[in-house]
C-alpha cells in the first residue's frame, strides 16, 4: 500500500498532520467488540456539527443513501451541505480506488454554507473506494469508519487479502475502523445486497444521529414514490434493518441540537436552482450542448419545460447552441446557453457577435479545472478573465458570480434583466462545486416583475435609427423582426447608427464608446457588498462565487482566535461596484482567495517581475493599484475553510 | 399571431408593393457578379409572394454572398462564419411566424459551417436556403474552396488545389429529413426565379445550390457550360418545374425527373456535366423541428407561475418536522 497523502498543499500543513507515511499505529483505536445481545443503552454525545461520507462502486446506491440522509436531516432542522462524490468514468471497474461513488453530507446545529473540512465518519461498500478517499486526505485523523466486513472472508483470496492487509493499515493510521456485515444483514431482506444496503446504510446513519425513523420511511416514499409499493415496502424494511441493527450493535451515538423549521424551505443543488432561476425569469428557449458539469441544469431545465413549455435544444456543437440562442434572443426574448469551460472557449465567437449587435444573451459557464478537458467533474474557478476578455477585440459584456444555491436561482432572473435592459451578454459564473451541493434555503415567492415583459411588436417612429446611441449610457432601443418601419439589418461588421457596415474611424469609435458605456450605466445602479466581519483591520480576504461560505467560516474562525480578519465576496465583478478600492485601502493586507492558479513563490524561478497572480488578484491590482496577493487552492476539491484558516494564519505572521 | 391564419384570409390588396419596397442600398458586389442575379430573384419573389417586410428576415454568414441582407428591405442578420444556419434556426424557433432566408457560400456553408448544414438539413425547419456557389473564397482574395475543381490555382494553392471538390448535391441527398434540395445557376433567371419560388413555398428546409459565376477569382469558370446550352440538364416534372417555351427552346437536354424519387434524384447528383439544373428531390411530408417541438408557443404569466410553484412544491421542506436528536 503506498504511503497515505496529506489532507493540505505542501506550503499550508495542517496544525496536526494526520498520517504521515510510515507513521507508527499510535492513535491505534481497538475495534468494536463482538456482539451483545441487549441493546446499548450508549450515551448519545453532543456535537455542533460533523462529516459524513457514504461511498461505494458506481451503481450501489451511495449516492442515494447520502441524498436521503441529507434531506432527512434538512428536515428534521439541521444545516446540511452535500456534495456528490462522482467518478470520472461512468462505470468504473469495481473495487478501485479512483472509483469512489457517494456522497459527503456536512450536518450542523446551524445553517452550514459549505461542505466544511475533513470527514468525521464513513460508511464504506468496500475497501479500496476508501482507500482512494484515505489517499486524498479527505478523513480527519481518527475518523470513523463504518466498512462492509463482507470482502474478509470473500471467494477470491486475492481480496480477502486486500481487505485484510487494508484494513490493518487504517486501524494502524489511527482510524477507527468498525466492521459492518451490511452484506450479509441485506441479504436476509434482499437476495441482491448491492441493491438494498444502501438503505441499510441510511437505518444506521439515522440510528447514529438521532433522525427521525418516521421521517425516514417518508423520505424512502418519496424517494421512491414513482415504483410501486412493494418497492418503497423493501426499502423501508431494510431501513429498519440497519436502524436495529445498529441500535443492537453499535455504541456509536451522536446528538445534534436541530433548529425550529419555521418557514418552507427547498433543498436542491446549484444546477437544480440554475434551471428552476431560468424559468422564473421568463426565458423560453435554451440551447445547450452536453458537457460536465453544466449538463444535469439542462436535464433538469428540459424536464421542466416539458411540464410548463419553452425548449431546450441540443444542438450539434457548442457554437451552435450560442449561435442558435442569439437567434432566439433576436426574434423574441432573452434565450440562455448553458456549458462548462471547453464550450465556454467554443462560445466566444458568439458572445462576440451578441456584444456587437447588442442582442441580449444569457450565458452560464459551470467552471471545472482546465485548460482543455482538465478536470471535468473537479471544480475550478479559472474562467474569470476568459469570460471578461475572452472575445477578440473590445467586446465589454456583463460577469457576475453565484456564490451560493440561493444566489443560482435569483443571478439567472437578475442576469436575463441586465441582459435585456442592457442589450448585451451577461455571464454567470457558477462551478462544479455548487453544480451538486445541495442546501435548503428559503422557499422562494414568486413574484410577476421576475418574468419578461411580452415582445415588442410596436411600430418604430419614422426616421428612427437602430443604433441611435444615448450619449450618456450608450444604451438603444432595440427593434425586434414584426415590428413594422424596423427594418435593418444588423451585423458583426462595424456599423454607424443606422446599423450601416461602416469602417470610418469616427463610427468605429463610436461603437466602441457606447457599447462600453452601457457597463458604466450598469455599474452606477450596483451596490457595494458589505464587508464580513470588521470594517477594517490586518487582513481582508476577496472571493468571489462558490467560496464565500468557505470563506467566511474561516472568517469567523480567525475572529473567534482574535484575529482582525475580514472578507469580502463580490458577485458582480464586470463591471465591479463603486467602494471597493476603498476598502480594500483599509486593511493591512489583502489576499484573494481563489480556486485558480497562482504561481508560488517558493517555486525558484518566481519573482514579483513574473509570477503570475490568481485572476481576481490581478483584477484588483489592475484597477485600484493595491498590493492584492492571493492564496489560490486548485485541489479540484470545494475549497475548505479549515484550509483558508491555515493559509490565513500564514499570510498574517508573515505581515 | 398571423402565421396560424390561412394566408388567403390575409391577403389584402394593399399587400401588393412594387419592387421598390424590398430594396435599399446599392450592392457592393462587383460588376459581373452572380450575386447580382440571385439578389434580383430574390425581390421579385419577395413582391410576388407579397411577403410583408416587417416579417421576412434573412440571416447569412461571412463572404460576399452573405452581404445580401444588407441589400433587401426587410430584416437581417449578417452572423459569424459559418454560423448563419444556426442562427436562423434560433430565429424561427422563436418566432414560428417569420419568414426566414438563409443566404450563404461555400466556404461559409460547406467548409467552415459544414457541421451546421447537415444538422439544419436533419432539423427541417422551415428555412429557404440559398447556397451562392462560386467554388472560390472571394471576400478574403482568392483562395480555394471545398467546391473548387481539383487544380484550382489560387492565393494558397498556387500550384492547383490538391483535392476533388466537394458535391454538396450529393452529401444533402444523403442527410436524413433532407426534404427539399435543388439546383440553379445565375445564368438562368428565368428557372432560378422558378426554384427559388419552389423552394419559398415549400414548408422545410429548402436547400438550393446556385452556381454563382465569380468574374474576379474565378474568370470564365463556367463559360463552358454558358456558351454552350447543351450541357445544361433542365429537369422537368409536374410537381417541380414547368418550362416555359422560350427557355424549352434553348435549354433542349431536359429529363423528366419525379422529385419524389429520391434514388433517381442521388443519380442525377452525381453528374456535373451537364450541370443539372432544377428539383432534385422533394418531400413535402418530412417532419418539421419547429413544429415538433411546439416553438414560438407562447407561455401565460399564470403557466410561469403555477409550473414553478409545482417544481418547488417538489423540493419543499414543511416546517411541520420535529426536532431531531433522541
Amino acid at each position: 500500500m503506498r504511503a497515505y497523502r496529506g489532507a493540505a498543499p505542501p506550503e499550508n500543513p495542517p496544525a496536526a498532520p494526520p498520517h504521515a507515511p510510515g507513521s507508527s499505529s499510535a492513535l491505534h483505536v481497538p475495534t468494536l467488540e463482538r456482539p451483545v445481545t441487549q441493546p446499548r443503552r450508549a450515551l448519545r454525545r453532543a456535537i455542533d456539527e460533523h462529516v459524513v461520507e457514504i461511498v461505494s462502486d458506481s451503481g450501489e446506491g451511495a449516492q442515494r443513501c447520502g441524498q436521503s440522509f441529507g434531506a432527512i436531516a434538512a428536515r428534521s432542522g439541521l444545516g446540511i451541505w452535500t456534495v456528490e462524490i462522482i467518478p470520472a468514468e461512468i462505470q468504473p471497474p469495481a473495487r478501485s480506488v479512483a472509483g469512489a461513488s457517494g456522497n459527503r453530507i456536512r450536518i450542523a446545529s446551524r445553517p452550514v454554507t459549505n461542505g466544511g473540512d475533513e470527514v468525521d465518519l464513513v460508511v464504506a461498500f468496500n475497501e479500496q473506494v476508501l482507500r482512494g478517499r484515505v489517499e486524498a486526505g479527505e478523513l480527519r485523523p481518527g475518523a470513523t469508519i463504518l466498512l462492509e466486513s463482507a470482502w474478509s472472508n470473500d471467494r477470491d483470496p486475492q481480496i480477502a487479502r486486500e481487505y485484510a492487509e487494508t484494513r490493518e493499515e487504517l486501524v494502524a493510521h489511527g482510524y477507527r475502523v468498525i466492521d459492518i456485515p451490511m452484506d450479509a444483514e441485506s441479504r436476509k431482506i434482499v437476495s441482491d445486497p448491492r441493491r438494498g444496503k444502501n438503505m441499510f446504510a441510511l437505518g444506521m446513519l439515522c440510528l447514529i444521529y438521532g433522525l427521525d425513523l418516521r421521517l425516514a420511511r417518508e423520505q424512502i416514499a418519496l424517494t421512491f414514490g414513482k415504483k410501486d409499493q412493494a418497492v418503497i415496502d423493501q426499502n423501508v424494511r431494510l431501513l429498519e434493518a440497519g436502524w436495529a441493527w445498529a441500535e443492537r450493535e453499535l455504541d456509536l451515538r451522536y446528538e445534534l441540537k436541530a433548529m425550529p423549521v419555521t418557514a418552507p424551505q427547498v433543498v436542491m443543488n446549484g444546477n437544480t436552482a440554475i434551471a428552476l432561476g431560468i424559468l422564473a425569469s421568463g426565458m423560453e428557449i435554451c440551447a445547450m450542448y452536453p458537457i460536465t458539469p453544466a449538463t444535469s441544469a439542462s436535464h433538469y431545465l428540459t424536464e421542466v419545460f416539458e411540464r410548463v413549455g419553452g425548449i431546450v435544444h441540443q444542438a450539434e456543437d457548442e457554437i451552435a447552441a450560442c449561435a442558435f440562442a442569439i437567434g432566439a434572443s433576436y426574434a423574441g426574448k432573452c434565450a440562455v446557453t448553458i456549458t462548462s469551460g471547453p464550450g465556454f472557449s467554443l462560445k466566444q465567437e458568439g458572445i462576440g457577435l451578441a456584444v456587437m449587435t447588442e442582442i441580449p444573451l444569457v450565458v452560464v459557464d459551470v467552471q471545472r479545472g482546465g485548460p482543455s478537458t482538465g478536470q471535468p467533474t473537479k471544480p475550478e474557478q479559472g474562467d474569470l478573465l476568459a469570460a471578461m476578455f475572452g472575445a477578440h477585440g473590445d467586446a465589454p459584456k456583463v460577469v457576475l458570480a453565484v456564490s451560493g444555491i440561493e444566489d443560482c436561482f435569483y443571478a439567472m432572473i437578475t442576469a436575463r434583466k441586465i441582459a435585456e435592459t442592457f442589450n448585451t451578454v451577461v455571464i454567470v459564473l457558477s462551478d462544479g462545486s455548487l453544480a451538486t451541493a445541495q442546501q435548503p434555503i428559503p422557499r422562494p415567492a414568486f413574484s410577476e416583475e421576475w418574468l419578461a415583459p411580452p415582445v415588442d411588436q410596436s411600430p418604430v417612429p419614422e426616421g428612427a435609427l437602430p443604433y441611435d446611441w444615448d450619449a450618456t449610457t450608450g444604451l438603444i432601443r432595440r427593434w425586434i423582426p414584426g415590428q413594422p418601419g424596423g427594418m435593418h439589418t444588423i451585423t458583426g461588421v462595424a456599423h454607424d447608427r443606422a446599423g450601416h457596415i461602416a469602417y470610418d474611424a469616427t463610427s468605429n469609435e463610436d461603437g466602441l464608446r457606447h457599447r462600453s458605456l452601457k457597463l458604466a450605466a450598469l455599474q452606477r445602479t450596483l451596490r457595494c457588498p458589505s464587508v464580513f466581519g470588521g470594517d477594517d483591520g490586518d487582513l481582508l480576504i476577496v472571493g468571489w462565487g462558490s467560496t464565500k461560505g468557505a470563506i467566511e467560516e474561516a472568517v469567523e474562525r480567525l475572529r473567534a482566535e482574535g484575529r482582525r480578519v475580514s472578507s469580502l465576496h463580490l458577485g458582480f465583478i464586470q463591471p465591479l461596484p463603486s467602494g471597493v478600492g476603498e476598502i480594500l485601502r483599509r486593511f493591512r493586507k489583502v489576499v484573494t482567495v481563489e480556486m485558480a492558479w497562482a504561481d508560488r513563490p517558493e517555486d525558484a524561478l518566481i519573482d514579483e517581475d513574473n509570477r503570475r497572480y490568481s485572476p481576481l488578484a490581478m483584477l484588483l491590482r489592475s484597477r485600484f493599484l493595491v498590493d492584492v496577493d492571493c492564496w489560490t487552492d486548485v485541489s479540484g476539491r470545494p475549497m475548505r475553510p479549515g484550509a483558508i484558516r491555515d493559509a490565513m494564519i500564514d499570510r498574517l505572521t508573515s505581515v | 399571431m398571423s402565421a396560424q391564419l390561412p394566408p388567403c384570409l390575409l391577403w389584402s390588396p394593399d399587400d401588393h408593393r412594387p419592387l421598390e419596397e424590398y430594396q435599399t442600398g446599392i450592392p457592393r458586389w462587383c460588376v459581373g457578379c452572380g450575386d447580382n442575379a440571385i439578389l434580383a430573384a430574390v425581390q421579385r419573389l419577395c413582391r410576388d409572394e407579397s411577403l410583408s417586410p416587417e416579417r421576412t428576415v434573412f440571416v447569412s454568414g461571412i463572404g460576399c454572398s452573405s452581404r445580401l441582407p444588407h441589400y433587401m428591405r426587410a430584416y437581417g442578420f449578417h452572423g459569424t462564419h459559418g454560423r448563419a444556419l444556426p442562427i436562423a434556426e434560433g430565429v424561427k424557433m422563436a418566432r414560428p411566424d417569420l419568414t426566414v432566408f438563409v443566404t450563404t457560400g461555400d466556404g461559409d456553408c460547406l467548409s467552415i459551417g459544414a457541421a451546421h448544414w447537415l444538422h439544419a438539413l436533419r432539423y427541417n425547419m422551415d428555412l429557404t436556403v440559398l447556397l451562392h456557389d462560386n467554388h472560390i473564397y472571394g471576400l478574403t482574395k482568392k483562395q480555394v474552396s471545398p467546391t473548387s475543381p481539383i487544380g484550382t490555382r489560387s492565393n494558397t494553392t498556387p500550384k492547383g488545389s490538391f483535392l476533388p471538390p466537394l458535391n454538396p448535391l450529393t452529401v444533402t441527398l444523403g442527410v436524413p429529413n433532407a426534404s427539399f434540395v435543388a439546383q440553379a445557376v445565375d445564368w438562368i433567371p428565368e428557372v432560378l426565379y422558378q426554384i427559388l419560388s419552389a423552394a419559398y413555398r415549400h414548408k422545410g428546409t429548402s436547400f438550393v445550390r446556385i452556381l454563382q459565376r465569380c468574374p474576379e477569382f474565378m474568370p470564365g469558370m463556367f463559360d463552358p457550360w454558358v456558351r454552350d446550352p447543351s450541357r445544361t440538364l433542365l429537369l422537368r416534372h409536374e410537381k417541380a418545374l414547368t418550362l416555359s417555351p422560350a427557355v424549352a427552346a434553348t435549354y433542349r437536354n431536359q429529363r423528366e425527373h419525379d422529385p419524389s424519387d429520391m434514388n433517381a434524384a442521388r443519380e442525377i447528383a452525381s453528374v456535373d456535366d451537364p450541370i443539372p439544373v432544377g428539383i432534385l428531390y422533394h418531400d413535402p411530408s418530412a417532419p418539421r423541428y419547429e413544429e415538433i417541438r411546439n416553438g414560438g408557443s407562447v407561455r401565460t404569466r399564470e403557466t410561469i407561475r403555477r409550473g414553478l410553484e409545482a417544481e418547488l412544491d417538489r423540493l419543499t421542506i414543511w416546517p411541520e418536522a420535529p426536532a431531531a436528536g433522541a
